[in-house]
């Protein structure tokens, strides 16, 4: 009878109950797309990362990010860290913004990322067109084609300026966005040092591949030792360091996840608004019911279980909207993400909205006096 | 043979209020309630007869002085506890039904059943038995707004009587209806006492009731001052035959 009571109370004044859902669905669409932003600007900034096959990165002191390392780490550092035991492969990578002329003029901040495909660091993944092989050629490269009108250009074969050298489109990736909106362009290693000018063979970040069963937190231990002056961080260490860097130091980060706490709190003061007055409008059959002799824990449990509902409801209309919003952001620089924890965890999240919203209606229930049952 | 106690009041002291704005509603009511019998409290407005119902029905605690119902003492207890002896033993008619206007005749029945913690198949078999004792075994399914106000109370009566508690208080039953009605729902109460063996208290200002009282208690400015017990013999009850008004009224 809770829940048949619960729907009815809930149902029967449908003007309450859209101004409810209304609340928690705008509610359940901001946190959406807010915390769906923040998943995919973390996925942005950590997927260089992630797709490195390295299990420590060598970096200059103090290296921001994946896009901030500076070119200064040299090969006497490489040669220390391969004479360590344990360690199977030291990989270089040149990794800097970079200026990139448009063919038709123009031009735009780019991400030069330069790295030899056959050391097996990191390359180019997720090719729609041409392929990592052909991206070895002298001038070649390999941009994201969701950036190739920012780039002034339109698929393999084109050519452009970076800094002083000329470059041509050799493949084309998907989904590899930059959080920075500079897009990545993916060369060889000596033609990235060629671009940006680089002296000797200067290198940005070295990848560490570690030998079968090596102990990598007494390797990291070892290289420490043995490069004075560079960090040895772990993948986990130099994700988190980069997300800080652009989450959070930038301000981005808070932004979004602030934007995610104001629509819950938007969506508690509605929901709470629109059930304290519900409970207010039904103050009497609940005198009535605690007259009857119902436990106040059965009178919370109907409160609860109008907020439940319309928790549940307000919840798939929300996810309706926001999953159209991910759709359609699929192709834009900045896509929003919803993956299966998110949903699951918004949810939660709206179900915790609607409790909180109960906490006044279920105090103006408690003091209720079942002696009003009189004087009606 | 009388009739057990089931209800016992003594010596009810009730202060409304705080302050200067302190009143006694009770001086010192006694009273008791036995099985098979319904009684009529009578008295002018402010005499103190709904603080009376409210301490009978355990809705309120008396100042000083105790109340006894089914052999388990009121005193001190808080108002979960309260609670449970008014599922235990107590069922409401009030003035107004107080029926919920979202819920169907059958479901107000079985709402009253499923806070004493009754299982589903358990409240919808009470609560089809006890509409059926009320004349209400076709109106199952109709809405408050549905039903005439003498439906309406019969239905409150029906969720009162659901529960088999050993004591029904009404308050002012017939005082929302109309002549007919007051006198089906009166013959439903003085039958419901009689067939069922519980004990009646009925709050009333209506002269029509007295007919079908076994006892009138008076009560004036927080005190008892009479009371008339009604020989069986003399009261003047027409045997309320709920079926044939129903088919008269179709």
């Amino acid at each position: 009878m809770i829940l048949t009571l619960a729907i009815r109370n809930l149902f029967h004044d449908r003007i309450r109950l859209i101004v409810t859902l209304v609340g928690i669905l705008f509610s359940i669409v901001l946190v959406a797309v807010q915390l769906g932003l923040y998943l995919g600007a973390r996925q942005m900034i950590i997927g260089m990362i992630e797709n490195a096959q390295g299990e420590l990165w060598i970096t200059a002191y103090g290296a921001k990010s994946f896009e901030e390392g500076g070119i200064l780490l040299t090969p006497r550092e490489r040669h220390a860290a391969l004479a360590a035991p344990g360690v199977a492969a030291v990989v270089p990578l040149v990794v800097s913004f970079a200026e990139w002329r448009k063919p038709g003029g123009g031009s735009t901040t780019s991400v030069i990322v330069g790295a030899d495909p056959e050391d097996g660091g990191l390359e180019p993944w997720s090719l729609v067109e041409g392929s990592v092989a052909a991206m070895a050629a002298p001038d070649g490269i390999a941009v994201d084609r969701s950036y190739l009108g920012d780039l002034g250009i339109t698929g393999v074969g084109d050519t452009a300026q970076i800094e002083q050298g000329r470059v041509r489109v050799r493949a084309i990736t998907d989904g590899i966005r930059s959080f920075t909106m500079a897009p990545y362009v993916f060369t060889t290693l000596n033609r990235a040092r060629s671009l940006l000018g680089v002296p000797g063979e200067n290198t940005t970040f070295f990848l560490v591949q570690v030998e079968p069963g090596a102990d990598v937190e007494g390797l990291r231990k070892d290289l420490a030792a043995r490069l004075p002056g560079t960090e040895i961080l772990t993948k986990a260490e130099f994700r988190d360091r980069s997300l800080d860097q652009w989450l959070f130091s930038t301000g981005a980060g808070v932004a979004l996840i602030g934007g995610a706490i104001l629509g819950l709190l938007v969506g508690t003061v509605i929901v709470a608004q629109t059930l304290y007055s519900s409970t207010k409008d039904h103050l009497n059959e609940f005198a009535t019911l605690r007259a009857l002799g119902s436990s106040s824990g059965y009178i919370h449990k109907v409160i609860l279980a109008q907020a439940g509902l319309s928790a549940v409801i307000g919840y798939v209309l929300g996810m309706m909207i926001a999953l159209a919003v991910v759709v359609l952001s699929t192709h834009t620089a900045l896509p929003i993400i919803m993956t299966p924890g998110l949903a699951v965890s918004l949810f939660l999240l709206t179900l915790f909205m609607c409790a909180i919203s109960a906490v006044s209606a279920i105090m103006k229930v408690t003091k209720i006096d079942p002696a009003m049952v009189f004087s009606r | 043979m009388s009739h057990p106690v089931v209800l016992e009041a003594i010596s009810i002291v009730k202060e409304l209020g705080e302050g200067a704005g302190k009143v006694r509603a009770l001086k010192g009511v006694s009273l008791s309630l036995r099985a098979g019998e319904l009684t009529l409290l009578m008295g002018p407005s402010g005499s103190g007869k709904t603080t009376l119902l409210s301490i009978l029905g355990c809705i309120l605690t008396p100042t000083s002085g105790s109340v006894r119902i089914g052999g388990e003492k009121i005193d001190g207890l808080d108002a979960e506890k309260l609670a449970g002896l008014r599922r235990r033993h107590i069922g409401f008619v009030f003035q107004s039904y107080n029926l919920f206007p979202t819920l169907t005749a059958i479901e107000n029945v079985r709402l009253a059943l499923d806070v004493r913690g009754m299982t589903h198949a358990e409240t919808v078999a009470k609560a089809e038995a006890a509409l059926k004792a009320v004349g209400l075994a076709h109106k199952l399914r109709s809405y408050p707004r549905n039903m005439s106000g003498g439906e309406q109370q019969r239905v409150a009566v029906a969720r009162a009587l659901a529960g088999a508690p050993s004591v029904i208080l009404a308050d002012e039953p017939t005082a929302a209806l109309d002549s007919e009605n007051g006198h089906a729902v009166m013959a439903l109460l003085a039958q419901i006492a009689k067939d069922h063996d519980h004990a009646v208290l009925a709050v009333t200002h209506d002269p029509r009731t007295h007919a079908y009282a076994d006892r009138i208690v008076r009560i004036e400015d927080g005190r008892i001052v009479g009371e008339d017990r009604r020989a069986e013999a003399h009261k003047n009850v027409k045997k309320y035959d709920i079926t044939r008004k129903r088919k008269a009224n179709a």
